[in-house]
């Protein structure tokens, strides 16, 4: 695939102005969004559909939540952690998330270092990206088990309504699939840019399709909206 | 870095240079193939093939309901499982994947310019999920307690519970498996498509001078990319509360005198889960039917399609509208009455844009020079067909009306009308009149009327007689009425009539798959464009389209889709990619 960069897509020819304007931009020749690349489009579109899927679960979560006629587990209580004798309220959580919103600093700086070309950095934070990401679900899996011991279960909970159980495991472990399935990729990606096939455009091995820098950002794209979708679950799930 | 000057015809930017994967060997090329039009081709045999599955249990159901008592296999629990799979396949595995993974596939790469979708891997990926859905569904015919029987709706908390087939079984499990892995999969084609037309066009191709087939496939893949997701979570949330015994759905409930282990799910919420995404799952169907419709119509009578802008503006708003509207599904589910009167509004003001088209149809038949072929044939079917099924609407979609029609043979007329029978004409003359670009032949021309003429009569002879049973109160999904003091002699007599013509209509429909395998060899050499017709799907180098569909150079496009009868024209169409003045390129007004 070439760059995607397009200097003149259709003749200049007056455009009219107001909604009229913003429908024939819309609608202008070969591409509706200039210079994004189909890679690109591609995503952000799959997101905006995982986007509804989050969405659906988090309606439906709130829902159950509203709707339960018995009581619903304190949040505060139920993810506290007693560190040194004193319980200290979502103190696992706030590390995860400070984990995951870093995972989303050094993505950054990876597609940067990626637009200069520079493979060793580029591979690198990828990976250290990756790394923190597997953090996050290795702490998942802490709290998953935590909670279990407790008594927590899908179908019910020592606390209160069964549904706390039931949202709270299929909801983050919906996400954790996510970031696993981030983490797997960005390792992929990780190996390519590694290896220098963006560099000498070596054609993927299912898709033949010479990879390019900018795959590095597509990456960052679904790793950025992971962690976004994890501060609105943060937001509603622990601190309601 | 393609640097495109207007002035000479260099090829666009990314499609001139898009690397195609080239098969080496005969699997690569036919079977596991990155080719979109292989690809629609696997998606139309097995929608096809699935679709024949629905269509015999179709006829089951009918044997049990005109019949009645003189088929003993056909027990109350497997006349339940019958409709269940008989409307989720037609739904879901035939229309939607026929509609936009077969015609979609396609139809769009041609006719927007382009080479092929933009990721074909992920777009063979997207059929071979899709194969696997399928597979899991039918497998459930096989498995203990058989597929499942809780209605193709699957309404909480009968679906997973002892006394509906398939609930305690594997049947429910299998459903919802089956359609997670559709939603993967047709997930994985829909992003291809919506891409492809959004930033795959050639040049020229503005989005305003796209045939209004692809306007269609395209809304109604944006709508579904944002509707499944619904029926994701539904189907994640009640596979939880079937497999693991959560309680998302599940109220407390006593089941034959003992308390369940569920308490305090909501039963609506599924229903409104399902309905956000079964209503514009209607429209999903149906907006490719209309862009189809609307290019078959244009076609054969010779004349460009009337008010085009205001077609594609018509074709947006139905897909916005339709994701306001669900809960008219719900009127008698114990909603706040008030909701009622909201989506009841929403409901009608749908009934605008559609109106649009419909008028637009009808004049750009005006005057038109008619061509009675058969892919119009169909298309004024449809047209017909789609009118009195959506009047039946405008009943339904009003609460107070509605209230003592639901659940009778009204609604099963209705939406059998509306989103069956309208839809598969569409499929039908579509496939008739792109059949030649694909094989090259042409269809049987006498075996097509013979197939045209009973299907249509014959599907009138069907459902209309539905809504009288209907209007007598005769409800929908009962094995057995023959006790009821509605069920009068006369009613009885309708239903074995019905059930006559249904087995006439499925027979007629084998003569059209006859037609289908015997057309490969035998057909009439159709040439590269048998219709005189303006779209880029028509002007490739060869017939049936090579690999990469255009040759070397990809077309450039001057002109809107419908230059036919131009004045002052050579010939009485113009196609898109043939420049010149002497008509005016001619934009939509």
């Amino acid at each position: 695939m070439a760059e995607t960069t397009m200097t003149h897509t259709s003749q200049m020819e007056p455009r009219p102005a107001g909604w009229r304007g913003i429908a024939a931009d819309w609608a202008s020749d070969q591409r509706a969004f200039k210079n994004v690349s189909w890679g690109k489009a591609m995503m952000w579109i799959f997101l905006l559909s995982d986007t509804f899927i989050f969405g659906c679960f988090l309606l439906s979560y709130m829902t159950a939540r509203i709707s339960t006629r018995v009581p619903w587990p304190n949040p505060s209580e139920v993810f506290a952690l007693r560190i040194g004798g004193s319980e200290i309220p979502l103190i696992l959580i706030a590390i995860m998330t400070f984990v995951l919103i870093s995972s989303s600093g050094t993505m950054a700086m990876a597609v940067n270092f990626g637009y200069r070309h520079d493979r060793r950095k580029t591979a690198i934070l990828m990976l250290l990206t990756a790394a923190l990401g597997a953090t996050f679900v290795g702490m998942q899996a802490f709290e998953w088990t935590k909670l279990i011991t407790e008594g927590v279960r899908p179908w019910g909970n020592p606390w209160g309504a069964a549904q706390f159980g039931s949202c709270f495991f299929m909801i983050t472990g919906f996400h954790g699939t996510h970031v696993t399935i981030g983490v797997i990729f960005l390792i992929i990606v990780a190996r390519k840019v590694w290896r220098g096939d963006f560099d000498i455009g070596r054609p993927g091995f299912f898709t033949s399709r010479r990879g390019r820098y900018e795959n590095v950002e597509i990456m960052g794209l679904y790793w950025h909206f992971v962690d976004l979708v994890w501060v609105f679950i943060f937001a509603f799930f622990y601190l309601w | 870095m393609v640097d495109v000057t207007p002035a000479d015809a260099v090829p666009p930017a990314e499609v001139g240079e898009v690397e195609l994967y080239h098969p080496h060997s005969w699997w690569t090329k036919y079977v596991f193939s990155q080719d979109a039009k292989v690809i629609a081709v696997q998606y139309s045999a097995t929608a096809t093939a699935i679709g024949l599955v629905a269509l015999v249990l179709s006829w089951l159901m009918r044997l049990q309901l005109g019949f009645p008592g003189t088929f003993d296999f056909i027990t109350p629990e497997a006349y339940y499982q019958f409709i269940t799979m008989h409307g989720m396949i037609m739904v879901i595995y035939l229309l939607t994947a026929l509609f936009l993974g077969g015609f979609g596939n396609y139809l769009i790469p041609l006719m927007v310019g382009a080479r092929d979708m933009v990721f074909p891997y992920v777009n063979m990926l997207s059929y071979w999920v899709y194969l696997l859905a399928v597979l899991v569904l039918v497998s459930s015919f096989f498995a203990p307690g058989g597929p499942t029987g809780a209605g193709w709706t699957l309404y909480p908390p009968q679906a997973i519970m002892t006394g509906t087939p398939g609930g305690q079984d594997w049947g429910i499990i299998l459903m919802l498996s089956s359609l997670i892995l559709f939603i993967i999969g047709f997930t994985m084609g829909g992003l291809n498509y919506v891409v492809t037309v959004l930033q795959g066009r050639t040049r020229g191709m503005t989005l305003m001078r796209l045939p209004l087939t692809v306007w269609g496939i395209f809304t109604a893949t944006v709508m579904a990319l944002l509707a499944f997701p619904a029926l994701f979570v539904a189907c994640v949330m009640m596979l939880l509360d079937r497999a693991l015994g959560t309680s998302f759905f599940m109220p407390a409930i006593v089941e034959m005198g003992q308390q369940l282990q569920h308490n305090g799910g909501s039963p609506i919420l599924f229903q409104h889960l399902f309905w956000f995404f079964g209503h514009p799952e209607v429209y999903i169907v149906a907006l490719p039917a209309f862009g189809i419709v609307s290019d078959l119509i244009s076609t054969h009578a010779r004349k460009n399609i009337f008010g085009y802008r205001m077609m594609v503006w018509a074709i947006i708003a139905i897909g916005a509208l339709s994701f306001v509207v669900w809960a008219h599904h719900m009127y008698v589910s114990g909603m706040n009455p008030y909701f009622g009167f909201f989506f009841a509004t929403t409901t009608l003001i749908i009934a605008v844009p559609t109106a649009i088209k419909v008028y637009n149809w009808v004049l750009t038949l005006w005057r038109g020079d008619i061509h009675l072929t058969i892919p119009m044939l169909f298309a004024l079917a449809f047209i017909v067909t789609f009118v009195n099924g959506g009047l039946t609407g405008l009943f339904l979609g009003n609460v107070v009306v509605d209230v003592p029609l639901s659940d009778t043979m009204f609604v099963v007329a209705h939406f059998h009308m509306v989103m069956g029978v309208a839809p598969i004409l569409v499929i039908f003359g579509a496939i008739y009149h792109w059949y030649p670009k694909v094989t090259g032949r042409m269809l049987d021309e006498t075996l097509g009327r013979f197939h045209f003429w009973v299907t249509f009569v014959g599907a009138y002879l069907i459902f209309f007689p539905m809504h009288y049973l209907g209007l007598m109160g005769v409800p929908r999904r009962y094995a057995e009425l023959t006790d009821m003091t509605i069920m009068t002699e006369s009613a009885h007599h309708l239903n074995s009539f019905i059930s006559i013509m249904a087995f006439i209509v499925g027979f007629a429909q084998m003569v059209f798959l006859f037609n289908l395998i015997w057309s490969i060899r035998h057909g009439r050499e159709a040439g590269g464009n048998p219709w005189r017709a303006t779209t880029l799907e028509w002007q490739t180098p060869e017939t049936p389209p090579a690999h990469g569909n255009f040759g070397k150079e990809l077309p450039i496009v001057y002109r809107w889709a419908y230059d036919y009868s131009v004045p002052g024209a050579k010939e009485d169409f113009i196609p898109q990619n043939v420049p010149g003045d002497f008509a005016p390129s001619r934009e939509p007004a």
